[in-house]
């Protein structure tokens, strides 16, 4: 399964059969990231062969062609994906070689987006089903094909590894030898597809398709794509929000030995050169005079103070039982406020686009998450139609929501229109967090009413922007944003009379989504603000939430597995990193998965904390493949643990105060804690597990410290100084 | 500038000896396994080896490699620790997006070529300049654990 480099290194991109269906744009757009060496190259006949639907390619000889309408950041949804198809077509991963697809949103479109996106822990969910249908259907015109051949009922057929046998008379036919005609077959509608008793691949540790390749340094991502005669170009954006370049002068850069031109936009320097670092250092040579525009006077405690005031106006409710601000005026309440600062994606891989604009359009090779939204932003640059925008989409370096915008590409693209030939426009790390669209600010006020031990009204206000308002118009409906209020309007609580409210508010800092999105700032909430009212009530936090989850049992069930896992009640041993000690306890329901987890950790007297163990108990449905659900807690887990930890965006002057993974923290190998991942059977619906993870985490630990310290955090990350303590 | 020796080649380099070596591989030779994440020795993506030792490629000029032996995660699999390295990431399925992989491996693979059997101090010393933002890090020690003892 390795990567033939050649393929798309060299001038000329191998030309693929025509798939049915997306057939007009997929001419010549796809992209091999698994391609046989032995493939046929530009030029030579091709091999007979029939797509048999936009998903399923079956080639006379050869692995079949399976196309990924997700994109694989890592999150090892290729694998799934084509796990997918192959248990109803009856091959085996071995046989198969994924392809990303092209932008077609009549074919590749999200199935409840519509666009064509891959983000929300939503893959799994959406897709499952319509991939095992088109494999079903392709499997089926298969055998009626070679039923047709051997003049039998298609009944008495049986398929397996991509052969078709006929018990009866010993006869077999490949695949590939029936494919053409299946092709003429109509596609049937309503193909029964396997039970799961009948399972060979879903629901297996199947090994990942897309990991031989990045152990031996040969997959190649969009920021290793090298293209005939290409420059490299560095590029610095205004260091206040919204500035503009008001002077430059190109000559101390034009004067360095390998810079090739400098390209002034209104917005944004960049520099041209035979290498990225000749680019870079031509870039560093330049004394560029910005003009700060209208945010220079942006600065974070006014973006908090905005937010807070922000929340104290109308809201609109999203979820409205009873009259819970009638229960929630006047006596003894439960009222606090959690806040989550800006942050950034810091993917390993940092933006970068490489664009050849020609013949009135452009090529541009890029990892991205949106490809229909990339080709869009690219030919709305140029002012050609989307059709003169070719996208080669590319395995990404880590997505976590930052490459959901077309905005990079954009940039990419208004770089190149001045640039001939082919130019790899690569951000450095400073710039791609300077130039990121943070996971936005997100205020949350929540009030309860304690009666016997237990709430009977509950009020929960968020105040935060809408992404989808902007990113998915038709989403935003009736003035909410259904994905910041994900987790505050349906807790897996009993909480008595409740309002759940949204307040929209917006301020100049570029946002999007991120790992985790809107449950990230209400689970966090919700959670804390339990723990302080079991703290207040002197009740257990575990047994405080059993009492509401009487008509949750899936939401129980998990809280029970963690906490039994965990030896929840029991001491903790003392820890070589700090003298306070504390465990706690978080549970969610959000992503059609339910998660409980618990945390321990210690905190030195000087406020540092190490969370020293995790344990997470999931039950996310049926599971397509449980090493990678496994694989995506535990890296949430530490996406999460870092959140909470340390990470945090701040503007200063409108410019952001941080630059790099110096002051932009990331866990690292030593700070691990344990992580135990207690994955429950289920045959239910099939849950997000992308960013589950990173959510459930954060306020395990946060409670965690407070019961440690006696202080809960309102505002992430945590503050050292806040729990410092003289001895 | 002159000649570097890299997986066994020697290839002739046209950038100036002030460029580090990390956008020479990349950028110059194509070997593009070798990755960039940071740019200031914070975050190991860029990790090779100049005769056996990790080292930052971001962070070392060209001109001062000399005719050292470098190795880069296209050729660390020819060496039988190397290939063991990898072959541990993937039976225990340590891989995720992949792009700080390389550097991962060809940190493993030099303390694992230094010290047979690492204990989670000795794999914390040496690992704890290889940033994951995937957060693999629970299956990277046990992939060198994996390694260690096959
Ligand atoms: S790129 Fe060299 S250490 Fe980050
Ligand atoms: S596997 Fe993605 S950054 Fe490590």
């Amino acid at each position: 399964m390795l990567h033939d480099r050649e393929e798309q290194r060299g001038g000329t991109l191998s030309r693929r059969s025509v798939l049915r269906g997306g057939a007009a744009v997929l001419g010549g757009l796809v992209l091999g990231i698994a391609l046989p060496a032995k493939r046929a190259r530009a030029g030579e006949p091709q091999a007979a062969g029939a797509a048999l639907n936009a998903f399923v390619h079956i080639p006379a000889q050869g692995p079949v062609s399976l196309v990924m309408p997700a994109v694989e950041m890592g999150q090892g949804v290729y694998t799934s994906q084509a796990m997918c198809l192959a248990e109803e077509l009856d091959i085996g991963l071995d046989q198969i070689e994924a392809i990303h697809a092209p932008p077609d949103r009549e074919h590749y479109g999200h199935p409840t987006f519509y666009v064509q996106a891959t983000g929300g822990s939503t893959t799994t969910m959406a897709w499952s089903e319509p991939l095992r249908k088109a494999g079903a259907t392709a499997r089926a015109m298969l055998v009626s094909a070679a039923a047709a051949e051997w003049s039998v009922p298609a009944s008495e057929l049986v398929t397996e590894r991509g052969v078709i046998t006929h018990p009866g008379s010993g006869r077999r036919l490949r695949y590939g030898d029936v494919a053409d005609r299946a092709g003429q077959f109509p596609p049937p509608t309503d193909v029964p597809l396997k039970s799961p008793d009948q399972f060979r691949l879903i629901g297996t540790r199947a090994r990942r398709i897309d990991t031989p390749a990045k152990v031996v340094g040969k997959t190649v991502y969009g920021i290793d794509v090298i293209r005939p005669g290409m420059k490299f170009a560095a590029l610095m954006a205004a260091p206040v929000l919204g500035g503009k370049v008001e002077h430059v002068d190109e000559a101390p850069a034009l004067a360095m030995p390998g810079v090739r031109q400098v390209v002034v936009l209104e917005d944004i320097v960049a520099v041209v050169g035979d290498n990225t670092w000749i680019a870079e250092q031509g870039l560093r040579a330049l004394d560029i005079m910005w003009s700060p525009g209208p945010n220079a006077a942006l600065d974070q405690a006014q973006l908090w103070a905005d937010t807070e005031k922000a929340s104290t106006g109308p809201g609109v409710a999203v979820r409205k039982e009873g009259d819970a601000p009638g229960k929630l005026g006047t006596g003894v309440l439960f009222d606090a406020t959690y806040e989550l600062p800006f942050l950034a994606h810091t993917s390993m891989e940092t933006q970068n686009c490489t664009v050849h604009v020609h013949d009135g359009g452009c090529e541009i090779w890029v990892g991205t998450q949106v490809p229909g939204y990339a080709q869009a932003g690219a030919a709305q640059v140029l002012g050609v139609s989307p059709d003169k925008v070719t996208v080669y989409n590319h395995l990404i370096g880590g997505g976590f929501g930052g490459r959901l915008e077309a905005a990079p590409i954009v940039t990419a693209t208004r770089i190149a229109q001045k640039v001939s030939g082919p130019v790899k426009v690569i951000w450095s790390r400073e710039q791609d967090i300077r130039q990121d669209m943070f996971r936005p600010l997100y205020h949350n006020r929540l009030k309860a009413r304690v009666e016997s031990g237990r709430i009977i009204a509950w009020q929960h206000r968020v105040t935060g922007p809408s992404i989808l308002a902007r990113w998915l118009p038709p989403a935003f409906k009736d003035g909410v944003d259904s994905d910041a209020i994900d987790g505050a309007a349906e807790p897996p609580y009993a909480l008595g009379e409740m309002l759940v409210e949204y307040i929209r508010h917006e301020n100049a800092v570029p946002f999007s989504f991120w790992r985790g999105v809107g449950p990230n700032s209400t689970v966090f909430s919700v959670e804390s603000f339990l723990d302080l009212i079991a703290g207040k009530t002197g009740a257990d936090p575990v047994a405080f939430r059993c009492l509401m989850l009487e008509k949750t049992p899936r939401a129980r069930a998990v809280l029970d597995a963690a906490a039994a896992k965990a030896g929840w009640g029991k001491p903790l041993d003392p820890s070589p990193f700090g003298a306070r000690r504390g465990r706690g306890v978080a549970l969610m329901h959000a992503f059609g998965s339910h998660l409980a987890c618990v945390a321990d950790v210690a905190v030195t007297d000087g406020g540092d904390v190490r969370v020293t163990k995790v344990v997470v108990a999931a039950d996310v449905g049926r599971v397509i493949n449980p090493d990678t659900v496994v694989a995506q807690i535990q890296g949430g887990v530490v996406f999460g643990v870092a959140t909470v930890l340390h990470n945090r965006i701040t503007f200063a002057g409108g410019r952001v105060e941080q630059t790099n993974f110096n002051d932009y923290r990331l866990l690292r190998i030593n700070e691990m804690p344990t992580i135990e991942v207690d994955l429950l059977s289920s045959s239910e619906k099939s849950g997000g597990i992308g960013e589950p993870g990173t959510v459930i985490v954060q306020p395990a630990v946060a409670n965690a410290v407070f019961a440690a310290t006696g202080v809960q955090l309102t505002r992430m990350p945590l503050d050292a100084s806040l729990i410092a303590r003289t001895v | 500038m002159g000649t570097i020796s890299v997986n066994g080649e020697t290839y002739e380099v046209v950038a100036a000896s002030d460029t580090p070596l990390l956008w020479v591989l990349r950028d110059e030779l194509g070997l593009t396994g070798t990755k960039f994440g940071c740019g200031i020795a914070q975050c190991g993506v860029c990790t090779v080896h100049v005769d056996g030792v990790a080292v930052r490629s971001c962070q070392m000029l060209v001109g001062m490699v000399g005719q050292r032996a470098i190795t880069t995660i296209e050729g660390v699999g020819d060496t039988p620790v190397g290939a063991r390295v990898q072959k541990a990431w993937l039976d225990l399925e340590v891989v995720q997006c992949g792009y700080c992989q390389p550097g991962q491996i060809m940190a493993a693979t030099a303390l694992l070529a230094a010290n047979p059997d690492p204990d989670d101090g000795a794999i914390d010393a040496a690992m704890a300049g290889n940033l994951c933002r995937c957060g693999t890090y629970v299956r990277i020690r046990e992939g060198i654990k994996h390694a260690a003892r096959p």
